[in-house]
């Protein structure tokens, strides 16, 4: 089997998987990265939203021979140390979380947004198709506006 | 009571269930209203002169949650809170957590009758204890209204402790010392903490000073919109799920699983699967085939591998259009006659619904030959422990149950089968397993809310509504979760066997003066996997009757606020009613295509109600564009959590009445997972949402269920304005 080498969070990683290991499975049953969540494994919940050099992607969906030389970005590497990112600032000051198992791929989706408009419409935060099942959705887009002026 | 809890046409209890022990039965009504309609009531306001009173329902005097309290009582000392010598508060909650926040509203309560800083208390999730008895049990939104008074009063047992310790030690007379800040401090500004107090309060023997949970008027914290205590762990990816638990060697499981639902396993050929790198194990077990590897991505491709002969499940043979014409012939009969002029005739039809809670189903299991360690979120643990025990071979005091937090639930973590085929393959293949059902497994396997069929008719005469009759049908909702215990354990008067029908008594309502009221559910036992959704029946029972509500006032010729203003039996209802008219603009002139829409609810001790506005230009595709929703629960812990409970009703309301639901098609459910199941995303939720909590009037009430009724009928009765449609089949868009 191939080695695949790219960077999770900023470190340097090598994972000795087939081709077609969903990037999901190697950041959570190989290298220990819990922060992307299986939702559905077919890259319709969200769940697992991370970013794949700044854009947002479905681990899920994503084989690993993909990730060669790339940057992943999970949840748990978007905050700088403990200073925490914007959209998780934001998230915190509107209460967004419930049960918070979707909550790390909305964060990433929203940032991924920001990274694309500082000023999202209605129009495109209606475009962020990541399921919430606690139904936070109302919270989800007061906490991006909120992160938008923030920024 | 009179005529409560009747039961009428029942037959036979079957003999070839499982697990029925004689229970259950074929068929049953329940009234939930009493039979006769007399002149004079008591516990509501006065009503307006012309609507025609109706006998408080059982539910009006013992519900749900009281018979809950009421079980939960005996034990409730036996929860333990220590203070630790960093100061720590720690709570151990026996309930589930699964984003209701009662974590984060017991910790104010603690917090509040202690007062520690919220950030000193610590609630964990309490392993099963069977001690607790029914005071581990997580169902009927009875959290808050089951613990308020017992944790504060252990709260301020525990201060108590605090400030005798501290009195000792200055050699003062504990009453002149105050509480603040997680310590103790005395008139001359001197202080210690709570921290420098928890051996010696732990281990004084002087009689602690009196310690009365407060006065809700000195609440600080109590009532005060507060955000989760686990927040920063959630949005920093650090709070961890059943399948985040580290548990050396655990082994990744997914189980091959039939085609129809509970199908067999014939014969299995798994040469291929076992030849592939990293899988350990193909076991056997009675719901499919389970494959235990060394990643979850090998156990899966490994599982595609198998080649199964499946035999076919017991469902084969029913479909959609087969279980509703079963429901619609198990509907009780109307007794009123329906004549042309006076009578209100319709007829409902509402879809199954899977929970489908983000986080799939889970367990992680370590079985050995003389003790089993299980891990998964259960709101039933004690009963979980047992049917694991059982499973296994292994004493239940061998078997130790740990409660981890929930990615969401909606009563479907009330079960615990993914934790009796974690064990079981934990056992046969002597390794601990982490045990993981797809979000396909979860859709077509999981448990559904049932199905129903409702059949109203409202009698009405100048003005007037005499009668208002309610049959309802519904596939049998499996209660087996340890309802029929905790009935025997509240030792509350209730009539007849503990299950749908007694549980139907307990929380179906009318909020209306209408006269003769009578709520019937009839249920139909049909080999499907049901379970507890999101307010039950309530959910169905109630939208039903607030379609008919708004048909009846436009048959009236009468506004659907005024209306109901006129007929509601309780001023708790009207004022959150009026709440929403006045805060939502009601009546305010609408678009073409657009409509407003109204419902209001009551159960669980609180009251809400809901107006939502919805652009329905597009039939097949509408949009709720704004909702305005009130809501009273007694006292507001949190009301911060209250309004988040309110919005999740609201988007269950959307999906459900809207697009949300799954077919079974000759024993199997056609759908597989989000793609399909079409839960509310952002672009259907409304853009412009306003929750008003109504001050404090009393005592906590149940709020985790209560918002979907109310939001469902809003949302059913504005489709219906806007597209001057009838809506009869649910989800509307199916």
């Amino acid at each position: 089997m191939p080695t695949y080498r790219f960077f999770v969070n900023g470190e340097h990683v090598a994972v000795d998987v087939a081709a077609d290991t969903p990037l999901l499975w190697v950041l959570r049953d190989h290298l220990g990265i819990t922060g992307p969540k299986y939702g559905c494994g077919v890259g319709v919940c969200k769940a697992c939203t991370s970013h794949m050099d700044g854009a947002a992607v479905t681990p899920c969906t994503v084989p690993v021979s993909q990730c060669q030389g790339r940057k992943i970005t999970t949840i748990e590497g978007l905050a700088d140390g403990d200073d925490l990112h914007p959209v998780q600032e934001a998230w915190i000051t509107d209460d967004v979380a419930q049960c918070g198992f979707c909550q790390p791929g909305q964060i990433m989706a929203a940032a991924a947004l920001l990274k694309k408009t500082k000023t999202p419409t209605d129009a495109e935060i209606d475009a962020i198709e990541n399921v919430c099942r606690c139904g936070t959705y109302c919270r989800i887009r007061d906490a991006i506006k909120r992160a938008a002026a923030a920024m | 009571m009179a005529g409560a809890g009747d039961q009428i046409n029942r037959a036979d209890p079957p003999t070839d269930r499982k697990r029925g022990i004689g229970r259950r039965r074929f068929l049953t009504f329940a009234i939930a209203a009493p039979t006769l309609a007399v002149g004079g009531y008591v516990g509501y306001d006065a009503t307006d002169a012309q609507a025609l009173p109706s006998l408080p329902q059982p539910a009006d005097l013992l519900d749900l949650g009281d018979v809950i309290t009421l079980a939960s009582r005996p034990t409730a000392w036996t929860m333990a809170l220590r203070v630790e010598e960093d100061g720590t508060v720690v709570f151990e909650l026996p309930r589930a957590e699964s984003g209701q926040g009662i974590t984060t509203a017991v910790a104010m309560l603690i917090a509040e009758e202690l007062d520690a800083k919220l950030s000193d208390v610590r609630v964990e999730l309490a392993d099963a204890t069977p001690s607790l008895l029914w005071n581990q049990f997580t169902g009927g939104s009875t959290s808050m209204r089951t613990l308020w008074e017992p944790v504060r009063q252990i709260a301020a047992a525990a201060r108590g402790r605090l400030v005798t310790a501290a009195a000792k030690r200055w050699g003062v007379e504990a009453s002149v010392l105050v509480t603040r800040d997680s310590a103790v401090v005395a008139a001359d500004g001197r202080t210690l903490t709570f921290a420098e107090l928890a051996v010696e309060a732990a281990t004084t023997t002087s009689a602690p000073v009196t310690a009365l949970p407060k006065d809700a008027k000195n609440y600080k914290l109590v009532g005060q919109p507060t955000g989760r205590v686990d927040a920063r762990d959630i949005v920093t990816g650090k709070a961890k799920y059943t399948m985040d638990v580290e548990v050396e060697g655990a082994l990744a499981t997914v189980v091959a699983r039939p085609p129809t639902i509970r199908g067999t396993v014939v014969s299995v050929d798994d040469t291929a699967a076992r030849a592939m790198r990293g899988v350990v194990a193909v076991t056997r077990i009675d719901t499919g085939v389970a494959v235990s590897a060394t990643s979850f991505d090998i156990a899966l491709k490994a599982r595609d591998a198998l080649k199964i002969t499946w035999k076919d499940g017991p469902a084969v043979g029913l479909s959609d259009s087969t279980i509703k014409n079963k429901l619609r012939s198990a509907v009780a009969p109307l007794v009123v006659p329906g004549l042309l002029s006076s009578a209100l005739d319709a007829e409902f039809d509402f879809a199954f619904v899977p929970h489908a809670p983000m986080e799939v189903l889970g367990a992680v299991a370590d079985v050995r030959s003389d003790r089993a360690e299980v891990w998964f979120p259960c709101q039933s643990p004690i009963v979980a422990q047992n049917e694991i025990a059982r499973a296994v071979g292994l004493p239940v005091d061998q078997v130790t149950v740990h409660v981890s937090r929930a990615g969401g639930s909606f009563g479907r973590r009330l079960f615990w089968d993914p934790a009796l085929e974690a064990a079981v393959v934990s056992k046969k293949i002597g390794k601990p397993v982490r045990l993981m059902w797809t979000r396909a497994d979860d859709t077509k396997h999981g448990r559904l809310r049932p199905a129903s069929h409702h059949k109203i008719r409202a009698t009405h005469m100048l003005g007037d509504v005499q009668a208002f009759e309610h049959r309802m049908a519904a596939v049998e909702t499996d209660l087996e979760h340890g309802f029929g215990e905790i009935i025997s354990a509240s030792g509350a008067a209730v009539s007849g066997p503990a299950d749908g029908s007694l549980f139907f008594q307990l929380s179906a309502t009318c909020p209306y003066n209408f006269g003769v009221v009578t709520q019937l559910l009839s249920e139909v036992p049909m080999p499907l996997p049901t379970g507890s959704w999101r307010s039950v029946y309530s959910a169905n029972l109630r939208t039903a009757e607030e379609i008919v509500v708004d048909e009846l006032a436009a048959k009236l010729g009468r506004d659907p606020v005024k209306f109901r203003t006129q007929m509601l039996k309780s001023a708790r209802v009207k004022a959150v009613l009026a709440k929403v008219a006045a805060e939502g603009q009601w009546g305010k002139a609408m678009p073409a295509g657009h409509a407003q829409g109204v419902g209001v609810h009551e159960e669980y001790r609180s009251a809400t109600a809901c107006l939502v506005e919805i652009d329905a230009r597009d039939p097949k595709a509408p949009r709720v564009t704004r909702a305005t929703i009130a809501v009273d629960v007694g006292l507001p812990v949190n009301p911060t959590g209250l309004k988040a409970q309110m919005m999740g009703g609201l988007m269950d309301a959307i999906s459900t009445i809207l697009q949300a639901g799954v077919h079974i098609d000759d024993g199997r459910v056609r759908e597989s997972s989000y793609g399909d199941f079409q839960y509310a995303r952002q672009k259907h939720a409304p853009i412009k949402l306003d929750v008003f909590v109504m001050p404090p009037s009393g005592r906590p009430g149940g709020a985790g269920e209560l918002g979907v009724p109310a939001a469902a009928a809003a949302v059913a009765n504005a489709y219906a304005r806007a597209t001057r449609t009838r809506p009869r089949s649910f989800p509307i868009n199916f």
